[in-house]
């Protein structure tokens, strides 16, 4: 790049000092904030709220709802990307908008349309009664609500990517006789294993962590419906503050080490001319 | 291009047919399902519930905050994007990967991570305190912590476009011997301006329906500090699904309008960003 040197030295500066100062408040203080806090009873107090038992009951539902949000959405995404950028037909501006819905709507009303689907008010209430299935207050609403909240994150990493790519490799393929899975495993995987690793590091980041849309469907039961977010929340309501931060850590070098792959990944990417992110 | 017709590539039926199943399960059937709640309320009913004073009061406070923490992200976006793309710095790809921090912190890790900072007791808290300014539990301590959510969203929507920025018209216009200021308003600035918009408005949706990061610091006071997902929140935990119905409504059409408008100006960015 040859244009390094637009601008004057000092505003090259004051502006690198302005945004200094901003990732060092707004980011890299509440990071530290929560190891401080969690710390500050030293290191036994951290281990015992860290290893408490409705910890670790809350750390492995967060696990399990994580799984089947990362295992439903790479479904969803290698299908969905798949069908909207492999082939011609009608509605696909409509089908491409119905994915993004998650996304644009706010958890706590995620959370809501769940609660009418499944709820007591629902038409489907009696049938689940018939077949013993509870999903709101229970662990079937949270998973739906973190494959919902997740829902689009694999398939939109992975659309422009087809996209870029085209079809004549495919359509080639096909003409000499490939079946639809040879085709995919074998000409289009390779173009897209960067931007499907992104796609569920993202996944998992937004999984691991939402909380108003789980928040709306559990019913709160410690070590029954308690997700690791709502755990910290319902430490800090009760004035819990250094269990709450310690159990936040766990979170927080989850976050870290999210970020460090997904820069991983993208170097990577990037590397193998794979347009990532 | 290909012509429409014979789909020369196999699997069309299954692959359509899991995407469909699946979007029906997650997207489709509960949307159905809140249209449906709908129709059993009457328009009055809505009105009613969504022009009480409370609910009112809440749109103000969410819409406030919302915009002014999307402004604020709007300048620093713009900045942090330029200081990423132009500069050369230590602790640069550091920098970077932290923008989007946001986006893999769990918001209610994030809210009482802040709440502690700025209240009274709190590192950056007590330094406000001096002047007489209390951040967490008012409007102010919203705005913080919608500030944190949106970071990322300007900084990775003008960093792209500078990127692509031909450096020529820069030197074109210093050549003919224009100001650094004058330069950044009237060639940079065009270029850059209608994704830094893109960003404000999906910084904007996203801060209107956050509540896990708002809720600690918020302290929740009705008129004051209650932001309206606390509102349907609060109306679920009474089993009053029509009200919180109704409010949700009202957040929805306006998410779905931010979405439209964004998506015009986006369209307006691929253009220039090219294929």
């Amino acid at each position: 790049m040859d244009n390094k040197n637009t601008g004057s030295k000092v505003t090259k500066w004051i502006l690198v000092g302005i945004s200094f100062l901003f990732v060092f408040v707004m980011l890299i203080l509440p990071l530290v904030t929560v190891i401080m806090e969690a710390l500050r009873k030293g290191w036994d107090t951290y281990i015992q709220a860290v290893t408490d038992e409705y910890t670790v009951k809350a750390l492995l539902l967060t696990l399990e709802a994580t799984a089947f949000a990362v295992i439903f959405n790479t479904i969803f995404g290698l299908f969905s990307a798949w069908t909207i950028t492999k082939y011609r037909f009608r509605g696909k501006k409509i089908l491409t908008a119905l994915i993004d819905v998650p996304v644009t709507v706010s958890p706590i009303i995620a959370g809501l349309i769940f609660v009418l689907t499944f709820g007591r008010q629902s038409f489907l209430y009696p049938y689940l009664q018939e077949l013993n299935i509870n999903v709101v207050f229970a662990v079937p609403g949270i998973i739906l609500a973190t494959v919902f909240v997740t829902f689009p994150f694999i398939s939109r990493e992975l659309i422009p990517v087809l996209e870029a790519q085209g079809t004549d490799e495919e359509e080639a393929s096909a003409l000499m006789g490939a079946g639809g899975f040879k085709i995919f495993t074998k000409v289009t995987f390779p173009h897209i294993k960067w931007a499907f690793l992104y796609g569920i590091v993202l996944c998992v980041a937004r999984a691991i962590g939402e909380f108003g849309a789980v928040s709306v469907l559990s019913g709160h039961l410690r070590g029954k419906t308690n997700t690791l977010p709502l755990h910290v929340e319902i430490l800090f309501n009760e004035f819990q503050y250094v269990p709450a931060f310690a159990v936040s850590s766990i979170l927080v070098m989850l976050a870290v080490a999210i970020l460090i792959i997904r820069s991983i990944i993208e170097y990577i990417g990037k590397r193998n001319n794979e347009d990532v992110r | 291009m290909k012509k429409a017709g014979k789909r020369v590539i196999p699997a069309f039926g299954i692959s359509m047919g899991v995407t469909l199943a699946m979007v029906s399960l997650i997207v489709i059937i509960p949307l159905a399902s809140l249209v449906i709640f709908t129709s059993h309320m009457s328009f009055s009913e809505i009105w009613e519930t969504i022009t009480r004073e409370r609910v009112l009061a809440s749109f103000k406070v969410s819409f406030i905050t919302a915009f002014i923490a999307s402004l604020i992200n709007m300048v620093m976006g713009i900045i942090l994007a330029w200081v990423l793309v132009r500069y050369d710095f230590p602790l640069k790809r550091i920098i970077d990967g932290l923008i989007e921090l946001p986006f893999a912190m769990p918001t209610a890790v994030a809210g009482i991570a802040l709440t502690s900072l700025t209240s009274d007791k709190g590192l950056v808290g007590k330094f406000f305190a001096n002047f007489g300014i209390k951040i967490a539990y008012t409007r102010i301590g919203i705005t913080v912590a919608l500030v944190f959510i949106g970071i990322p969203f300007v900084v990775r929507a003008v960093q792209p476009v500078l990127e692509k920025l031909d450096p020529s018209y820069e030197e074109a216009s210093k050549v003919m011997g224009a100001s650094g200021g004058k330069i950044f308003r009237s060639v940079i600035l065009p270029e850059i301006l209608p994704p830094a918009i893109t960003g404000f408005g999906l910084a904007f949706g996203r801060c209107l329906g956050e509540y896990g990061s708002v809720v600690f610091i918020a302290g929740n006071k009705p008129f004051e500090t209650e932001i309206t997902p606390l509102i349907i929140m609060s109306e679920l935990q009474e089993y009053d699904y029509s009200s919180a119905t109704a409010i949700a409504l009202v957040m929805l059409v306006t998410a779905f309008l931010i979405l439209f408008i964004v998506n015009l100006i986006q369209a307006r960015n691929t253009r220039i960003l090219g294929r």
